[in-house]
């Protein structure tokens, strides 16, 4: 089924397999744990619902590495959207959720695609109404450019330069219920 | 993901479905976190107008709507039929006519004339939400009364209801009876027979004048407020008999299941309706529903409010 479809479009390579993504979050949370002395001050804040099972996975590594159990949180965008109204489909809104207080931690929010930056301009936004961390810092699978806000990341699985009519699409098993991979398609 | 809402107006829950009303439960639990954070604002409204009109005066309902859109960043403007030009004979349409001048984006209104949402809801391109017209529907209320339902006992469907009290004039017991027999519960509406007629069982619904009966076999009591003044005069002989006959007492409350959710619109009558003590006591969920409330008229306003007109 899948290689009719590529051949019809005539895009949507593999960019990654499951093997490349396991790999590339066991190196981010080595990373994280470089950059990061007290673990126990870190929140991995996922943006649903992609960047919350990665959250989840490099927490899992992190634990095999240090034994340390790091916190993870959800952070909604939706609602901190300011385009609500003028866009034609309305963002389904979901529950967030972070450890509280945030004064003494280190949020690292998680995606599984940074592109315009705008999605992190939201989840800072939405940070900010429950406290203000000491520190925010940005862990993405895939950076694919194109940036139309001040934004970069601190953690990179893959940089993967686009044009901006391709399309970047994330599998993952827990979220798509397709084995995990990273495609690179025509728009 | 995007969210599947395509009505602009909430009108009543007699026509909706029951996915589209657990659709507005679902987003509540989002909005519901809002409350609990340091800084309770979203800025999803931010830059629309909303007009709470209370033709029909209220205090509660209104701040519970003010507070939700306050909440979304919205803009906020109360009016009501005294600080509104209708006293200068001004027709509903074209007070409405004249809010789209403004450019409202939401009207929530709050009339004594049943239909009255629906009449500027096909006339307006703002969002019309209904707070209550006349004794037809008050959709909101009966949302964040099977919001409080859901929270509480995990669903809705095969639990056993009982509405006590004046059904009759009562648009929160319609708009519970449309959304509770959608979400599959089972209804049970008591009061005097002068108060609960017995066409209302074409609903769908089972009809008792002996609460004694009812108590024992009820999952959730809803108890609507005995309006003094028209009962008293027509409709039975006086509060005394009420309270004696209907009134859920410290005495009733001993027949109620250990679980038993207690729910009420507000404002309560202490003594009347319900007794003080019970009012306060362990099977009470009344200020859940207050807080409940703010979620779901959070969610209400963001899908309704949402549609790009």
């Amino acid at each position: 089924m899948k290689q009719a479809k590529q051949k019809k479009s005539g895009a949507a390579v593999p960019i990654m397999d499951a093997e490349a993504i396991s790999r590339a979050l066991r190196r981010i949370a080595h990373e994280i744990i470089e950059r990061n002395p007290q673990l126990t001050h870190v929140v991995l804040a996922g943006i649903p619902s992609r960047g919350v099972e990665i959250a989840r996975r490099v927490a899992g590594f992190v634990h095999d590495i240090e034994e340390i159990n790091v916190e993870t949180g959800v952070i909604d965008v939706a609602m901190h959207r300011d385009d609500v109204g003028t866009r034609s489909e309305l963002p389904m809104v979901r529950e967030s959720k972070l450890p509280l207080p945030l004064e003494e931690r280190t949020v690292i929010i998680v995606d599984d695609v940074l592109f315009t930056g705008r999605t992190v301009r939201a989840a800072m936004d939405a940070i900010n109404s429950f406290g203000r961390p000491a520190r925010i810092q940005l862990a993405v699978l895939i950076d694919r450019g194109h940036r139309e806000l001040p934004i970069r990341p601190d953690y990179v699985g893959k940089n993967l330069p686009t044009s901006g009519g391709e399309k970047v699409q994330v599998q993952l098993q827990e979220t798509d219920n397709k084995p995990d991979a990273v495609w690179l398609g025509k728009g | 993901m995007t969210a599947h809402w395509i009505r602009k107006d909430l009108l009543g829950l007699r026509e909706l479905s029951a996915g589209e009303i657990n659709f507005i439960l679902e987003t509540a639990d989002a909005f519901k976190q809002v409350g609990t954070r340091e800084i309770k604002k979203v800025p999803s409204l931010r830059g629309k107008t909303l007009v709470n009109f209370f033709v029909e005066p209220s205090t509660r309902t209104r701040t519970s709507f003010e507070l939700a859109a306050l909440r979304l960043s919205a803009d906020v403007i109360n009016l009501s039929a005294i600080t509104s030009s209708l006293t200068k004979g001004e027709t509903l349409k074209d007070t409405a006519r004249n809010l789209q001048a403004l450019h409202a984006d939401i009207l929530v209104l709050r009339h004594s004339s049943a239909g009255a949402p629906q009449f500027l809801a096909n006339r307006l391109k703002a969002s019309v939400i209904n707070a209550g017209d006349g004794a037809h529907e008050h959709p909101t209320q009966a949302l964040l009364d099977l919001y409080t339902i859901r929270e509480k006992r995990g669903q809705i469907a095969g639990l056993h209801v009982a509405i006590v009290g004046d059904i009759l004039f009562s648009r929160v017991a319609r708009s519970n009876i449309f959304g509770l027999l959608k979400l599959g519960a089972r209804v049970t509406l008591v009061g005097p027979s002068t108060l609960v007629p017995r066409e209302f069982a074409k609903l769908g619904v089972e009809i008792s004048h002996k609460i004694d009966e009812v108590l024992p076999k009820a999952d959730v009591v809803n108890l609507l407020r005995i309006q003094h003044e028209r009962q008293r005069r027509e409709y039975f002989p006086g509060i005394g008999e009420y309270i004696r006959f209907f009134g859920l007492t410290k005495e009733r409350a001993k027949l109620l299941k250990p679980d038993c959710l207690i729910m009420h619109p507000g404002p309560i009558n202490r003594g009347v309706e319900i007794d003080s003590e019970v009012a306060d006591g362990l099977h009470s969920v009344i200020l859940d529903q207050v807080t409940n409330g703010l979620a779901v008229r959070m969610a209400v306003l963001y899908l309704c409010g949402g549609i790009s007109a």
